[in-house]
This record gives structure tokens, sequence and C-alpha cells, in this order.
């Protein structure tokens, strides 16, 4: 070979995320794409087809996507995938994300750095769930080019009225939550109308065809000229250097610069920028990861902002955030995380839920929490002020991610920006520990946690809870009881036995052993909690590291011991609203361990008791070597 | 910046995510050209250090000339060279396919050095664009302490947060390379000059495109015998990278099975 063209210079690849309900066809519009741009390898049509016939199929174009065997036996999509893409001279990757609800996690993982997007309806069927879900999604990670495929339309005999009526109606959505439409393709995935060819069937269509509407997505713009924002990712020292690193994420960065550093203000000048195997470097602009270090030699800490001075960005503790929520349980006001805002990390906690989302139109509402993948509008209390930009699409501004105390990121937090100070009781500026719980755990060897005992009264939760307690010390567990009447004693003397008192009752025991547990103790809580429901807020509230255990005991059996007489009084009405006389007794359905108090000594039983817990906090060996 | 710049930032902003956060590191370096331009990668992220351990797990089964080129790269760049070797063929799952059952004595002789340096982080040069069932992938993927991928269950990972250590046992693969396409790892090879070993090149109307044992890799027929003539090939090609890795096709999830159950 001769001549060979030198490699030449190109420009990135653009995402492009296609989104839409399940069924609504993502998949063949991706294969049906691929295929008719003449971008799949050779041997990929053979092997869907083969695919597809051994599993007694026509032709399944989402076979080209779904990869995994689980994917193409159930038929669905479990995560988000990427697939390069070329139209002529440009670059694309395709992104698909799943239209499941459970996968909502999945598709953020896909469409969140995606520069346009494809949403795809079922023109006969409309807007349905998952595309107001989607479009939620589209407009919170701040996706500007929304194109809507109005998919299927060969069942609708390409009538132009009937396709109008649905697209008013996504329009009129979608223009509900501030999203601009690039344009609306009418189109056939499974026929190849307008994907890319134009249609025969439908002359009073116009438009481009969908590649002659990716076409016009403009390349994602510079961030070069915008005020810098250097975000510090980590310090070395190599040889006698200081070595300050970190991305660009907009502005320009110049050898002679001076430059704010973090909250706490000292300025320093950017003595030189430092590379390997480059030409030296006098300047860097956005999306350059750079190495630089200061004059004077400064030690910024990671997660401190670099800026100009006289561009700041905002500095708030009390911030105002929208959210989409990637947790299975619930958020409540008082849950606290580490939100974390490039590189920086901060500990912050949930001061209110202002708005909730309704998905069925789109409608915000006052709430006391935030469903599982539900949408909201939150204000977010810091022990510190943060200083940050309000999100804007284009950019990495605010883009905040909220983090367990297990390190699991649980939501997406586009920040909005500074709150109002709240008055009164709201006014809440929690501060959160900077030891991990897993710091915590290796240096006692064994986790927190909590185990719930619900049972009927008499059933012996308190005798067994306490009976575990000497067990568990004598092997070293950190271990207290929270029990009923303790409780009532003190901390719940103003409740009484009503449903809301007993709710009530529940919370509190509740907060106090999900503090208790973040210690790292075992806390064994011996409460009657009569209630499915407020096993359940129990089991929220405290979250991971939550057990329910039932001391099962027969009715007779509890009655026939009354050790505190209670059971008489009730049968004499001397006392209403008795658990298991004149209020009910809901049993747990599938407890993760259940007591059976009639099987053994109480010894024995609250052996098996210490057993089920320091099989489920003790740390393994290893674990305890590496500490 | 075009797109090579692009892509090298983002590598080396996650090679840097990965030093700071997951202790001890270190980064498997197979000798294929993937894992040279990682290496490469990791000497601009740490300007001209590879601060952490490279591991060859050796299936004792690679070309010659991989072994001889290993030798020469760890004296050249200074390399802190850790070797692990592979369990035999008989202690592997017989219910694969042969030549994936060869491949996953890999698995298990990774698990053991994972173990052995108790490993927070494992770096690795796999792409989305090589195999199906990688595109499906995270930058950050926590492995258990079974060291198996649960692609039903994988961390969400967006605007540049990644998955942490939260478990005993868990340790993170990191793929600084997951975005990089085949083409693109070689126009980058030759702008930066970075070498590799020879069977990439054309002999006698032969060569790799993708290195793995011996046994069950096998050559492409081509005349492509510089880094320029490789790149002219592959903007014409149409077959895939991996078509001469037998496990990749010796059922229709052979390969799935081995990234399941810790094949990288």
């Amino acid at each position: 070979m001769s001549n060979v063209p030198a490699a030449t210079r190109q420009d990135a690849a653009t995402p492009i995320v296609i989104v839409g309900h399940v069924d609504h066809g993502k998949s063949t519009l991706i294969g049906r794409l691929l295929h008719d741009t003449d971008n799949l390898p050779e041997g990929r049509v053979a092997q869907i087809v083969e695919s597809s016939k051994k599993r007694g199929l026509k032709i399944e174009w989402s076979f080209l996507l779904d990869s995994l065997q689980i994917e193409r036996d159930q038929g669905v999509t479990v995560d988000s995938t990427r697939i390069p893409f070329r139209l002529g001279d440009r670059q694309f990757v395709i992104v698909d994300a799943p239209g499941h609800r459970q996968f909502l996690r999945n598709m953020i993982t896909g469409a969140a750095d995606a520069e346009a997007a494809v949403l795809v309806v079922d023109a006969a069927e409309g807007a349905q769930e998952q595309t107001r879900r989607h479009a939620m999604l589209l407009r919170l990670i701040g996706i500007r080019h929304v194109i809507v495929l109005m998919n299927k339309v060969d069942l609708l005999e390409y009538d132009q009225t009937r396709i109008a009526e649905t697209e008013h109606a996504v329009a009129a959505l979608l223009k509900q939550l501030d999203i601009e439409v690039s344009l609306f393709v009418p189109a056939s995935a499974r026929e190849g109308d307008n994907i890319a060819s134009r249609s025969p069937h439908m002359g009073w269509y116009q438009g481009p065809t969908l590649t002659e509407a990716l076409a016009l997505v403009p390349a994602p713009a510079g961030r070069a000229d915008l005020p810098l924002r250097l975000p510090v990712q980590d310090v070395y020292r190599f040889d006698s250097k200081r070595v300050v690193v970190g991305r660009i994420e907009r502005g320009r960065v110049k050898v002679g610069d001076s430059l704010v550093i973090g909250t706490h203000g000292t300025v320093a000048r950017v003595a030189s920028i430092e590379s390997w195997h480059t030409a030296p470097q006098i300047s860097a602009v956005a999306g350059q990861s750079v190495a630089i270090t200061l004059e004077p030699d400064v030690i910024p800490d990671r997660g401190d902002l670099l800026h100009q001075p006289g561009e700041s960005p905002v500095r708030a503790a009390r911030i105002r955030s929208r959210l989409f929520w990637l947790r299975q349980e619930p958020l409540r006001v008082g849950e606290s995380f580490r939100l974390r805002l490039g590189t920086a990390e901060h500990q912050v906690t949930v001061a209110s839920i202002d708005s909730v989302v309704r998905l069925d139109d789109l409608t915000e509402h006052p709430s006391d929490h935030v469903p599982p993948e539900g949408f909201a509008e939150i204000t977010l209390a810091a022990s510190e002020s943060i200083l940050f930009d309000a999100f804007a699409p284009g950019t990495t501004d605010g883009r905040g991610v909220l983090v367990d105390r297990h390190q699991r990121i649980v939501g997406g937090a586009p920040l909005i920006g500074p709150a109002a100070i709240a008055s009164g009781t709201k006014a809440i500026h929690p501060t959160g520990s900077t030891v991990s719980l897993w710091d915590r755990a290796q240096a006692r060897g064994h986790r927190g946690g909590v185990f719930w005992m619900t049972g009927l009264p008499g059933a012996g939760k308190s005798t067994l809870a306490r009976a575990a307690e000497s067990h568990l010390f004598a092997q070293g567990i950190d271990v207290s009881v929270l029990d009923g009447d303790t409780l009532r004693a003190g901390l719940c003397a103003d409740l009484g036995f009503s449903e809301e008192d007993r709710t009530e009752n529940v919370r509190r025991a509740a907060a106090v052993a999900r503090i208790l547990a973040e210690t790292g103790q075992v806390v064994l809580v011996a409460l009657i909690s009569p209630r499915i429901a407020d096993r359940e807020l129990a089991r929220q509230i405290v979250g991971d590291g939550f057990q329910e255990i039932f001391v099962d005991a027969d009715q007779a059996v509890c009655e026939a011991r009354d050790p505190k007489g209670l059971y008489a009084a009730a049968r004499a009405g001397r006392i209403s609203g008795f658990t298991g006389i004149d209020a009910p007794y809901e049993a747990p359905a599938t407890p993760d361990l259940r007591l059976a108090t009639g099987q053994g000594s109480v010894q024995e039983v609250a052996g098996r008791l210490a057993a089920h817990v320091t099989g489920a906090v003790v740390l393994g060996d290893q674990s305890r070597q590496r500490s | 910046m075009d797109d090579l710049d692009q892509l090298e930032a983002q590598s080396i902003y996650i090679l840097r995510e990965a030093y700071r956060n997951l202790k001890p590191l270190a980064m498997l370096w197979s000798l294929g050209k993937d894992s040279n331009v990682m290496l490469w990668l990791a000497r601009k992220a740490f300007l001209g250090r590879v601060p952490f351990p490279v591991m060859h797990v050796d299936t004792g089964k690679k070309f010659p000339e991989m072994y001889r080129f290993r030798d020469e790269y760890v004296r050249k760049w200074d390399l802190d060279l850790l070797l692990g070797d592979c369990p035999p063929v008989e202690e592997i799952d017989p219910t694969l396919p042969p030549a994936a059952r060869s491949a996953a004595r890999k698995t298990a002789g990774l698990a053991a050095m994972i173990e052995k340096y108790s490993l927070e982080g494992v770096i690795a040069g796999i792409r989305r664009d090589e195999q199906a069932t990688r595109a499906k992938e995270r930058v950050f993927s926590p492995r258990g302490s079974s060291h198996k991928w649960d692609v039903r269950n994988q961390p969400p990972e967006f605007w540049d947060q990644y998955a942490t250590p939260h478990e005993e046992g868990v340790h993170i693969r990191v793929h600084p390379l997951l975005s990089w396409r085949e083409i693109d790892i070689w126009r980058y090879i030759e702008r930066e000059g970075i070498p590799l070993v020879d069977l990439y090149f054309s002999k006698n109307g032969l060569r790799y495109r993708s290195l793995g044992d011996q046994d069950i890799t096998s050559p492409i027929e081509s005349d492509a015998a510089t880094v320029a003539e490789v790149i002219a090939e592959l903007q014409t090609t149409r077959t895939s990278e991996r078509a001469g890795r037998a496990m990749d096709h010796e059922s229709e999830d052979a390969f799935e099975r081995l990234r399941v159950a810790g094949y990288l």
C-alpha cells in the first residue's frame, strides 16, 4: 500500500439518546437506522436473522442491540448501550436507553451526556407514562435538542389528521416542561418510512427525514469563552514539585493568570502548565485535563473550585434543587447525604420537599415524600457554604449527585440556586459525620444494624432482646436494646395508644435506632408495632441494615403468661385499644427471621437470635485484615 | 480540541479519579495495543510516571514476541510489574465451550491476584465497540466478593460521578478506554508514536488484529504493514475486530458467560 492518507483531524462524536415508552419501537428504530444508513458490520444481519429464527420470530431488529441472553429471551433491554454511527462525515453515538420504569437509572447512565434526544412516540397510542417520565428526565438532565419521532404511522394508514392529533397532544405535554421540540417526524421504523429515505406514503409531509434531522443537530457549543471553572481533582507531589490537577469545565487558563482558590479565597498565580509528551503549553481550554503549578505554592484541597477574581460562583449553605430520585425507597425530609458536585463533596440534609411531580399530568404538588423514581423540587441544607453555579444545559454547572451513607448514588440534583433562609422549625442545619460507616465497621469488626422485634404483648420480645444482648455483648459486639416500655417511660412519655400516637412512637424509636446504628451499634428494638404500615415506616427511616424479626407466640400462650397483667386488665375493660384484644395485630408475612417462642427455652431462642445477628453484622476475616 | 484530544482528556480524568479514590490500585497490562495506549495515557495523567503497579496475568500461552515486548518496556518505562499465573484448564468450568474455557483461566488468575494484593481498583483496557456485552459496561464497575459482574444491577453512572467501593470484598474495575473505538486507538498510536508488538503488522499477507492466547487467536488476511496502513484498512473494513477470537463465536452467550463470571 502506498499514499496512505494520514489520520485526519476529526470532531468528537455527537451522542444522541433514543428514549420512549416500552413497545413504541425504540430498538426497531435503531436497527432500521443502522441498516438503512449502512452502519452495520458484515455478518450482523445474518446473526440477527439466526437469533430471531431460533426464537420463532421473523426478524427482530431489537436483537441488534439486545446483546445479552436475558435481553433476547425476555425481549427487554436491560441496560443502556452505545453504538457508534456515521452519517456522511459526521460521527454520532446512539445511546439506546431502556424504557422500563425500573430501569430509570440505566437510562440516566446512557442519556446524561447526550447532546440531543429522539423521543419515540407511538402515533396511535400517544404519550404514555414512560413518555412523560422520559420527557421529564430529558429536561432535568438538560438535553436541549429533542426530535419527536411519531412512529408506527403505517398503522394509522399514514393519515395526516390522526397523526396531527397525537402530535398536538405531545407538543402540549412537552411545552409544559419547557422542552422546545426541534422537530416532529412522522415515520414507520418497521417499514422504513422517513427514517433514512422519504416515505412515498406521506406526500403531505415536507419536513426532514430522521437522518436529515440528526444532521441538523448543532455540534456542542464551545465552553472556552465562559468564565473559568477548574475544580481541583487532586494534588500530586512529584520530585520536589507540587502539581494541582483537574479538568477545566469551562473557560481557559493561561500561565500568569491569577486564580481564586475555593471558599477560602486565597489568590495564587499560575506558574506553569505541566504535561508529558506534548509541546510546552502556556494555555489550556475547557475540556482539557490539566496539571498546573501555583505561585505561591499553596495547597488546595480536592473539590476546591479555581476561578478568576471577580467571576465568582454562587455561595450558599441552603440550596434549592430539582431532583430525580433513583432509590427504591421514598425520600423523606431529614435524610442526610453526600452531595457530590464535580470533584467536591458536601454533607447535606434534605431540609424540605417543596413539590413533587405527579406523573399522570406532570403537575407539581406538595408532598411529604418523593416516591421511588420520582421527580421533585427540594431544599438542601449544608453545614458549610457551598460554591456552585446553577444548573445550565450544555455545561457541567450545578450537576449535583446525592450519595447515601453506603456510597451509592441515589439521586441527581440539578441545582437551581440559593434558598431563602427558612424560619422557625424548618431552619435546620444538620451536620454529618465524616467517619464513614465502613470505617466504623472495620474498627469494630462488625457493622451497625437495627433488628426490629415485633409481636403480641407478652410474646417475650423484651426478654429475648435482653438475653440476646448479653450473648452479643459477650462476643464483643456493641449492642443496645430499645424496648417499648423504656421508651414510653421517657422519650415517648407524651404518647398514648391511639393509632397516630402508635405511629409516632414507632417513628421516634426508628429515628433513635438509626442514630445508634449509624454510630456502628447493633440495636435490638422490642416494640409491639402491630401495624404493617408502621413497621414499613420504620424500615424506611432506618434504611439499609433494617431487619424485621417476628417474635411469634400464640395469643393464648401470651395471655396465659400475661407477665404485666395487661391481658387481664384489657379483658376486664380497664384498658382499651389493647393489641390482640380490641386492637388488631398484623403479623409480618415475610420477616427476616421468625422466632417461635414455643420452641425451646428463652436461652435457646435468644441464642438463635444472637446467631442471626452476628451472621448479619460481623465482618469476614479478610476485611478485618485490610483495615 | 479534536476527538482524540477529548478522548485523551476524559481517560486522564478517569485515571486520576481511580488513583485518588481506589487504594491499592493496579493496571492490567495484556501487552496488546489497547493496554499500551492505556499505559501511555497513565504516563500523560501522571506526568511521565505510572504511580501504581502494572499486572500481567500470564496464561503462559502468549506469543514469544509479546513476552519480549513486555520485558523490554518494563525496563524502558520503569514499570512496577506484578506477574500472576493461571490455573490449568482442567480446573475450569467444563460446561464452557473449549476456547471460552481456555480463556476463563485468565479470570481465575486475575481473581487470585486481586485477592493476593487486596486490590480495591483494577484498571482494564476494554472498549464498548469491541463486543456487545462490553457495550453495557460502566466506567467504574463494582464487583462483589465473587468478582461477578451483576449486569442487572449496575449502579447508575452519570455526570462523571463514579461508583466507590462500599462493602467488604468489593473491588472496582476501572475502564478508561470504554468510549474509544478501534480506529481511535490506532489514530492515537499514530499521533503519539506508541510502540507495539509487531504481530499487529502484516507479514506474508497476514496480521493479528486482536491478540489473545496463541491457541485461540488467529490472524486475518491483510497487507497493512504500518500504523497508517492499518488505519486505512480499518476505514473500509466491515468485519469485527474480534473475528479472530475463537471464544466469541462458540455459542451465542459464551462471551457473556465469561464476562458475568469476571472476565474482562
